[in-house]
């Protein structure tokens, strides 16, 4: 088995990845899967710590968050067509309702 | 013994037919039939005649010393007591009172009598007018102003009936309301009678707080109510010498009532407005500016003759208006051209010797005069009323001429009028015009003198017309000379009955001098007596000179003028152009009516245009210049004030609050940038600063794990 590093290194690069993601892309559907990938992320850590002490609990967690991206991407993919529909954009720099 | 009956319980039922029938034309005449306002206005005045004349009968029952009756039907106005000129308090009332005395009876019999004549006559002359039911509406609110005035117990109540007339007639004056000239010569009509009017007013105020009282006499009231009138308080006041013959309030009163009395019976300066009023119809100008409301100026002078009486002085300046303006009168109407005009002035001049005569003092020979002319000359208009009919309009008399046996019966009746008028024996004219002019000849020959060369010029210019107008050969136009017929029987009839009138109706004046026995001036005597006073003169002497030379001298002068107009006019002996052409500027003169008119413009009626013009550039300038302008200005200042007050200090104030709010929160704002990525890398940083915080702790924490 691959010493623990390496899987919190990839699951480094792929929460960054993530991060960089979401805080540079102006599509929202971009910034959406760079969530995705976050979410991911944390599904390789918790998957290798479990197989690390050998506890199954952490990989049924990696389960559930999965359900949840899902839920999380049909959410946010509704939100973003209701938002187009209104607007004709998904960017979101054009998305400064927040601030009045 | 007081004289009773139901005619004299029901005075003021007299008043009221025309008063009744005028309210019904108002509210629904329009909605009526002709037959029914024929029927309702003609018998409503009908009544009132019928009525009148069984009230006098009734009165006449009585003995001559006891013919008043009055009536009183309610006190209208209490102000309270009221100190008299004799000392002692009365309690002044004005009463809604009728008096029937010898004097109110005359008046009253012509009234109603002359002017049922007249609205008879008017079914037929107005028949194809417009407006119908107006006139006769018109008319009779007229009969009842005039009864009122006739009939009132106090000179308020007259003055009520005299406004009365007076608005009746400016509508009837201005009758055909479209035509410039007819409502210009209403409004003159009423703006110079308002002149008048003033004076009425004046005077009597001054009667009332002089004499406490404005009823004419307390006689035919009881006695136990304490009722006082001007007679008996003038009495009064001369027992106890508080007022004196020639006091100079007797004086004042007397001469602002005759400028009342001016007004109304368009004597000198006021009678401008009557010849004007020949633009109303034919049957007005008969009814009112003829026979009876011109005449009230003369009754109401005739009423105050107790007043007049202790006031020579008002009665000398009567006399000589009454004679100017007879003279001055009849020179103008020489030289008139409108059937109508000529008319006019001659009423004006006849007016003039019913105040001759009253001025001279003799007050019955006026009201006799009033009596007489009101036959004749309401005759002579209708017969006028009815040549104008015939002649499709045409009132110039050069368009005439001809018409003696096509119109036979107005030709006949208004010969009889204008031999009246002209003063020829047995006509009624000659006696009135004798008494006046032989109480003249003994007061002051001058008088006399310009009196008989009036009744000179009156013949002529009477008989002129009459010529002009009846004999010789037609001179109408083809359109008009086609047209010429009779008038209709209700035309016709009326003519008949005044002119049996102006024939007999002298009669009951017929002097003693020619064996008759003055029973006319000795009915009204009780009224005339005036205030009995210690060392009056009694009647004066009569000689024969004085008794009979008057008299001829009339006839004699009548019959000048008659012969004159007959060379002039119907064998055209002498041409009148030449005459005019001999003495233009005096033609002129006449023709233009001595310029009065001008003169008025010039003088008072452009000035007070020009007063008004100037009011106007105040009202302009001043009122709306300055002062609604300026308000105007004073309210658009301050609120421009308070606008910059709102705006720099209130609005400013919140401007600043919100403006330093503004600023200090600026730092904050900076952090909301609404662009969810700048959100996300916060938190990040957060999240970093959090692990780097705790991460010396993240062993201890997974250790703890296990």
């Amino acid at each position: 088995m691959l010493p623990i590093g390496h899987y919190l290194f990839l699951s480094l690069a792929l929460f960054i990845l993530g991060v960089i993601g979401v805080i540079t892309r102006r599509n929202v559907i971009v910034v959406l899967m760079s969530i995705e990938l976050i979410l991911n992320a944390v599904n390789i850590n918790l998957v290798a710590f479990s197989r690390l002490y050998g506890d199954v609990a952490g990989q049924v967690f990696a389960l559930f968050i999965i359900a949840d991206a899902a839920a999380e991407a049909a959410v946010g993919l509704g939100i973003i067509i209701a938002f187009f529909r209104n607007r004709e954009t998904v960017l979101a720099d054009e998305m400064d309702l927040l601030k009045w | 013994m007081t004289p009773t009956g139901y005619f004299l319980d029901h005075l003021w039922m007299i008043p009221l037919f025309p008063l009744v029938s005028a309210a019904l034309m108002l509210f629904v005449g329009k909605r009526l039939p002709k037959i029914g306002v024929n029927v309702l206005c003609v018998g409503s005045v009908g009544l009132a005649c019928v009525y009148a004349l069984g009230a006098v009968s009734q009165l006449l029952a009585a003995d001559p010393e006891h013919r008043v009756a009055q009536q009183i039907m309610f006190e209208w106005l209490t102000p309270g007591a009221m100190q008299m000129t004799g000392g002692h308090l009365v309690r002044f009332v004005a009463d809604w009172g009728l008096l029937l005395d010898p004097l109110s009876c005359v008046m009253v019999l012509v009234v109603t009598g002359v002017g049922f004549l007249i609205h008879v006559y008017s079914v037929g002359y107005m028949a194809h007018e417009g407006g119908y039911y107006r006139f006769f509406g018109y008319m009779n609110l007229f009969m009842f102003a005039m009864l009122t005035l006739v009939l009132a117990n106090n000179l308020l109540l007259m003055f009520v009936g005299w406004e009365g007339v007076g608005l009746c007639s400016y509508l009837l004056i201005g009758f055909y309301f479209l035509k410039k000239s007819a409502s210009d010569a209403g409004k003159k009509a009423f703006i110079v009678n308002r002149i008048g009017d003033a004076g009425f007013l004046l005077g009597l105020l001054l009667t009332a707080v002089t004499l406490g009282t404005i009823r004419f006499t307390s006689m035919g009231l009881p006695e136990s109510a304490g009722y006082t009138g001007i007679l008996q308080s003038l009495q009064a006041a001369v027992d106890a010498h508080a007022l004196t013959y020639g006091a100079p309030v007797l004086t004042l009163i007397a001469l602002l009532l005759f400028v009342g009395a001016a007004g109304k019976s368009a004597q000198i300066p006021l009678y401008v407005w009557l010849p004007d009023a020949m633009e109303g119809p034919t049957p007005v100008s008969a009814l009112i500016h003829a026979a009876t409301m011109v005449t009230a100026g003369v009754y109401m002078v005739a009423r105050m003759n107790a007043v007049y009486q202790l006031a020579p002085y008002a009665m000398d300046v009567v006399a000589v208006i009454g004679v100017v303006t007879a003279i001055f009168a009849a020179s103008m109407a020489l030289v008139q051209n409108d059937i109508k005009k000529v008319l006019a002035y001659s009423t004006i001049s006849q007016l003039g010797y019913m105040f001759l005569a009253l001025g001279v003092g003799a007050f019955s020979a006026g009201v006799f005069h009033l009596m007489t002319h009101a036959f004749f000359k309401a005759l002579l208009f209708l017969g006028a009323g009815s040549v104008i009919h015939a002649m499709s309009g045409e009132q110039d008399i050069r368009k005439m001429g001809g018409l003696w046996d096509k119109i036979s019966i107005t030709s006949k009746t208004f010969v009889i009028a204008t031999l009246a008028i002209a003063g020829i024996p047995p006509l009624a004219g000659f006696f009135s015009k004798d008494a006046i002019l032989g109480h003249a000849f003994e007061k002051n020959i001058a008088l006399w003198f310009v009196g008989i060369f009036t009744a000179f010029m009156t013949a002529f210019y009477m008989f002129r017309l009459f010529f002009l107008t009846f004999s010789g050969y037609s001179r109408a136009d083809e359109h008009a000379a086609g047209h010429i017929h009779e008038s209709p029987p209700t035309m016709t009839v009326p003519l008949m009955i005044l002119a049996g009138l102006s024939f007999i109706g002298g009669w009951i004046g017929w002097p003693e001098s020619l064996g008759g026995s003055d029973r006319f001036a000795k009915f009204l005597e009780p009224v005339m007596k005036g205030v009995t006073e210690a060392g009056a003169t009694e009647t004066a002497h009569h000689s024969w000179l004085a008794e009979y030379f008057p008299m001829l001298m009339a006839l004699v002068i009548a019959g000048a003028g008659i012969w004159l107009a007959y060379q002039f006019y119907r064998t055209k002996r002498i041409a009148p152009e030449l005459v005019a052409a001999k003495m233009p500027r005096v033609y002129d003169l006449l023709s233009h009516k001595y310029y009065v008119d001008e003169i008025y413009d010039a003088l008072i009626v452009n000035r007070v245009k020009d007063l008004s013009t100037l009011f106007g550039l105040f009202d302009g300038k001043v009122i709306d210049g300055i002062g609604v302008d300026g308000a105007g200005w004073l309210a658009r200042f301050g609120s421009t004030l308070s606008m910059w007050w709102d705006k720099w200090v209130i609005d400013g104030l919140l401007n600043f609050g919100a403006k330093f709010m503004q600023l200090l929160s600026y730092p904050i704002r900076l952090l909301q940038t609404g662009m969810f990525s700048s959100y996300a890398m916060v938190i990040l940083i957060g999240l970093v600063v959090l692990l780097a915080y705790y991460g010396r702790h993240m062993q201890t924490l997974l250790r703890g794990v296990h």
